[in-house]
């Protein structure tokens, strides 16, 4: 704690934290008033009197009763959970063996590969859009899922690899040996005693992909057309509004349900996100 | 020789026969190989391809529907002389400049506050992240809402603490727009900065410290000459992050502002999105793109000298 | 009948030659040490023959197939490690069940043995616990099962003494020479210390920068050393070694240096004639020397000034200053000796050694 005096305590530590924690979470206890408020309350301009848009004794479920019956909410639910899951599988797949490769493998040109994944890294997917709509087209993969499901590990792969790859690393070398000389061969050593070994690395990395590729947007909103066929954040931005009218309170009810299951995940999982926030960083 | 006990004498056992797909994988250069596929794979297409496929489509006059043929450097000298397209380079620059340095800093206060031991640490840690783990798009709308003319929560907030007079027309008035975009960058990028700077603070032993305690340096004194240096490779590995997704952000800036008003938050990102998909001129699109690259390529060799240089101290 | 066999071994790490021409037999049910400093080869050796290295050139046979190509799972051997090398996922059980699945045993046959070893060990109670839930001396006990349920043709071990504490490791070694009485598998053991090499092995080989020095059982070795390394490694406090020069003198050979002035004995004089007037090394051990009663024959006796006694319980170890250097000399508990106390010591002359200055083999 910092030293001294009581009122030292409160005014470098106390008041800012709060400050902080305020500031942070405010939009989302916003969101939460909005969705419960009925339209009456929501619609009041700032300056009207006796107005306290904090708080509503009238909490009313219609906003998410009408999001839930009027709009495709439910299905962008559905399919953005659906792809994430299988972009999330996908990644986890390829960045397991490819980081198991990477880091005890010795091949020629594996420092070239390191140097490589992680370039593609730092390209970031507003670069690749345009002509990648062209492809997705040609390849007949428009407006449907399979154009995010293929696309998404572009990002999440070597993300993937280089966390499980920074793992892989502090696992001892001799656990491998002793399983090969044990009388297994280098892919079952790899699979039987080194993956086991490594799964917080793997919940780490599943989370994070899970809940980078819930958060992608610009590649579903370019390759997605049909209404059916949206994600959550595609779905919320382009139909929910209404020639210019915002239907705030489905609009927030929509931000609120669409965060939940990464929120879900994310509370059970906090420890490893973190710590590949900080094995991504370190590495 | 060493005596042998009779029931302990043992067996020698054969090995049991190998498949020959066991066989190939066990030369570490074939597993390599065969392990490193999928992902070569994946990333070729998706990402090697198309990214050649800009170019290409960057130098013809490519429309949607319409293919396009060969005009060189056409597309690049339009945009070079277009007016909108060095707005949005400024934007971009200045909007990347100000919220790195207001993420930094607020980040490290953050950081600097929850790097100790006090009751509720752990859930601290978990909701400051929030602003992070929800989607952008969605916490987005939120603040859209929250800046909205008519309904703002904020106007009301500070009309009632007697700080305005009029509204505040966060997101219509040009002069503004980029203010709140900046706002609600840095209030997405603070946590992802706080925990991993928290990360680096903790590995900083406190026994040095308290050895610079000791010595006579006082909290300032201690940052300054402790803590700052031991941190700077963390720091510039996460500022080199963050500043290349926040160059080519457009979540943000499509959702609270298109763009508008005016081009006044105009992005490399949106222009590229409006020019390409919007109005459908694809490769003024890719030219756009493209341009972003250079850029970037230079921020990321210097800061990838730079980090260079910090670990090497 | 599992024998394995080194000839002109080699290792070469780009520029580095770790392992240089190594030839050696080692006998069926054979205990061997491979001992030496850090860096001498002996790890790199034993990895060879484990699968774990490529050989750069020479080749490796266990019972007269040679393995140079075959991977660690086809070589029919088991490895004990250092670090215990753990599967720390797994319980005491499926550790030393992981080999037998391996190679397609039954389960009931996999039962049976893993009992048996766990008997053998002393481990039957530890089997449903995990690897971070044993102390150190458990941890090596159940590496050492894993080992043997499987009956493989070769034992090999890596340090695996090293990280227990002393008193342990004194424990361990009793065990590790008891359990190979009672199986008999041929066993190749690397190992740093030299104490270690002596007791456990029925033969001992020295390396030194990638060489073999000497190959011999732990006695040979003792008595007589074949160049200057091997005699100062082997034995502990370590062999004094002196510079001293051969002179000619009344019929007789003589070493000389600057405190001593010794007669070369009988034994050697015809190998020692050819240094007539030159440089040599003497070499004697601690063991060797004693405090001389004025009977002793003064031919065979030098002075030396006391500079530090180490009072061990069971002897006394005393560390002279000899005409600018200096030596240990062990002594038995009851003798008499203070600190700047000038006083002779008396060499055994059935046990001197000389050695070539150049090529630091014995003479």
């Amino acid at each position: 704690m910092i030293e001294g005096a009581p009122w030292r305590r409160w005014v470098f530590f106390y008041v800012p934290v709060t400050g902080f924690v305020v500031a942070l979470l405010f939009p989302f206890y916003w969101m939460i008033i909005t969705t419960i408020r009925p339209d009456k309350e929501l619609y009041r301009p700032w300056n009207s009197v006796n107005y306290n848009p904090f708080w509503t004794w009238q909490p009313t479920l219609e906003h998410v009763r009408d999001l839930l019956t009027t709009t495709l909410f439910s299905t962008w639910m559905l399919n953005t959970m659906i792809i994430s899951l299988a972009a999330t599988g996908i990644s986890l797949f390829c960045g397991l063996l490819a980081g198991y490769a990477l880091s005890r493998l010795k091949f020629r040109f594996a420092g070239l590969i390191g140097t490589g994944i992680f370039i593609t890294y730092l390209v970031p997917q507003t670069l690749l859009f345009i002509p990648l709509s062209d492809i997705i087209r040609n390849f007949k993969l428009g407006d449907s899922p399979w154009a995010l499901i293929l696309t998404y590990p572009t990002f999440l792969i070597p993300f993937c690899t280089w966390l499980l790859m920074g793992y892989f690393k502090s696992i001892p070398k001799e656990l491998e040996e002793c399983a090969r000389i044990d009388g297994a061969p280098r892919w079952k050593a790899m699979l039987y005693i080194i993956f086991p070994v490594a799964i917080p690395g793997i919940l780490s990395a599943g989370i994070f992909a899970f809940t980078l590729s819930w958060n992608e947007f610009i590649y579903a909103l370019v390759f997605l057309s049909s209404p059916e066929q949206k994600t959550v954040p595609v779905g919320v931005t382009s139909e929910l509004v209404r020639g210019d009218v915002f239907f705030w309170g489905e609009l927030m009810a929509g931000a609120l349900l669409g965060s939940i299951p990464v929120a879900f995940v994310y509370s059970f999982f906090v420890e490893y996100y973190v710590s590949g926030i900080t094995g991504s960083v370190k590495g | 020789m060493a005596t042998v006990d009779a029931v302990a004498r043992p067996q020698y056992v054969r090995a049991p026969r190998r498949g020959p797909i066991t066989r190939l994988l066990e030369d570490e250069r074939r597993l390599a190989f065969c392990l490193m596929l999928p992902t070569i794979v994946l990333l070729a297409l998706f990402i090697a391809y198309p990214f050649v496929k800009g170019i290409e489509l960057s130098v013809t006059d490519t429309t949607v529907g319409v293919p396009g043929k060969f005009v060189g450097f056409d597309n690049f000298k339009k945009i070079w002389s277009d007016d909108i397209f060095h707005i949005a380079v400024w934007n971009t620059c200045l909007y990347t400049f100000v919220t790195t340095v207001f993420k930094l800093a607020l980040g490290l206060w953050l950081a600097l506050l929850l790097n100790r031991h006090f009751k509720g640490k752990a859930f601290m840690r978990a909701f400051i992240l929030l602003p992070f783990i929800i989607p952008t798009v969605l916490s987005t709308f939120a603040w859209k809402w929250m800046f909205d003319p008519t309904f703002s929560v904020l106007n009301w907030t500070l009309w009632h603490l007697g700080l305005i007079h009029g509204r505040i027309n966060w997101l219509g008035d040009p002069s503004l727009a980029m203010i709140s975009v900046i706002i609600v960058n840095v209030w997405r990028g603070v946590p992802f900065y706080a925990i991993s700077l928290l990360a680096g603070l903790q590995t900083i032993s406190p026994e040095l410290h308290e050895a610079a305690a000791i010595d006579g340096a006082r909290a300032w004194a201690r940052f300054r000459h402790v803590t700052w240096p031991l941190l700077l490779p963390v720091t510039l590995v996460i500022v080199l992050f963050s500043v290349i997704q926040t160059f080519a952000d457009f979540q943000l800036v499509y959702v609270l502002t298109g763009g508008g008003p005016a081009n006044a938050t105009q992005l490399f990102a949106t222009y590229a999105y409006q020019l390409g998909i919007g109005t459908g001129l694809l490769s003024q699109g890719a030219a756009i793109s493209l341009a972003i690259f250079p850029i970037l390529l230079l921020v990321v060799i210097v800061q990838l000298v730079y980090i260079r240089r910090a670990e090497t101290l | 009948m599992a024998r394995v066999a080194m000839r002109s071994l080699n290792k070469k790490y780009d520029e580095v030659h770790a392992v240089i021409d190594v030839n050696l037999d080692i006998r069926d049910q054979e205990f061997v040490v491979l001992v030496g400093p850090s860096g001498c080869g002996k790890t790199t050796t034993l990895r060879m023959v484990a699968g774990l290295e490529s050989i750069t050139s020479g080749h490796i046979s266990i019972d007269e197939t040679v393995v140079n190509d075959l991977p660690p799972m086809d070589r029919d051997i088991a490895m004990v490690f250092q670090n215990y090398a753990l599967y720390p996922h797994m319980s005491v059980y499926d550790n030393m069940a992981f080999g037998l699945k391996m190679r397609k045993f039954d389960k009931p046959e996999i039962a049976k043995r893993v009992q048996d070893a766990a008997e053998i060990l002393g481990i039957e109670q530890l089997l449903k616990r995990k690897p971070r839930q044993l102390s150190g001396g458990q941890r090596q006990r159940v590496a050492l099962g894993r080992a043997i349920v499987r009956h493989p043709q070769v034992f090999l071990f890596d340090e695996p003494l090293s990280n227990l504490d002393a008193k342990l490791r004194v424990q361990m070694r009793v065990e590790l020479k008891k359990l190979h009485e009672r199986l008999g598998t041929t066993a190749i053991y690397v190992t740093h210390d030299q104490v270690e090499a002596m007791t456990l092995g029925d033969r001992v080989v020295v390396m030194r920068d990638g060489r073999i020095q000497q190959v011999g059982d732990p006695m040979e070795l003792y008595n007589e050393p074949a160049n200057r390394f091997v005699a100062g490694f082997i034995g502990s406090p370590a062999m004094n070694f002196a510079a001293v020069r051969i002179a000619g003198a009344n019929g007789g050979l003589w070493a000389e240096s600057a405190g001593i002035k010794i007669k070369v004995p009988a034994r050697l004089k015809d190998r020692l004639d050819a240094y007539a007037d030159k440089e040599v090394t003497l070499g004697v051990r601690p063991e060797d020397l004693r405090i001389a009663s004025d009977s002793d024959d003064k031919d065979l006796n030098f002075p030396v000034t006391v500079e530090v006694v180490e009072r061990l319980g069971s002897e006394i170890l005393l560390d002279v200053a000899v005409g600018g250097t200096s030596m240990v000399a062990s002594v038995e508990p009851t003798a008499t000796a203070k600190v700047h106390e000038t006083l002779r010591l008396a060499v055994n002359p059935d046990r001197i050694h000389f050695f070539d200055n150049e090529t630091e083999a014995a003479i």
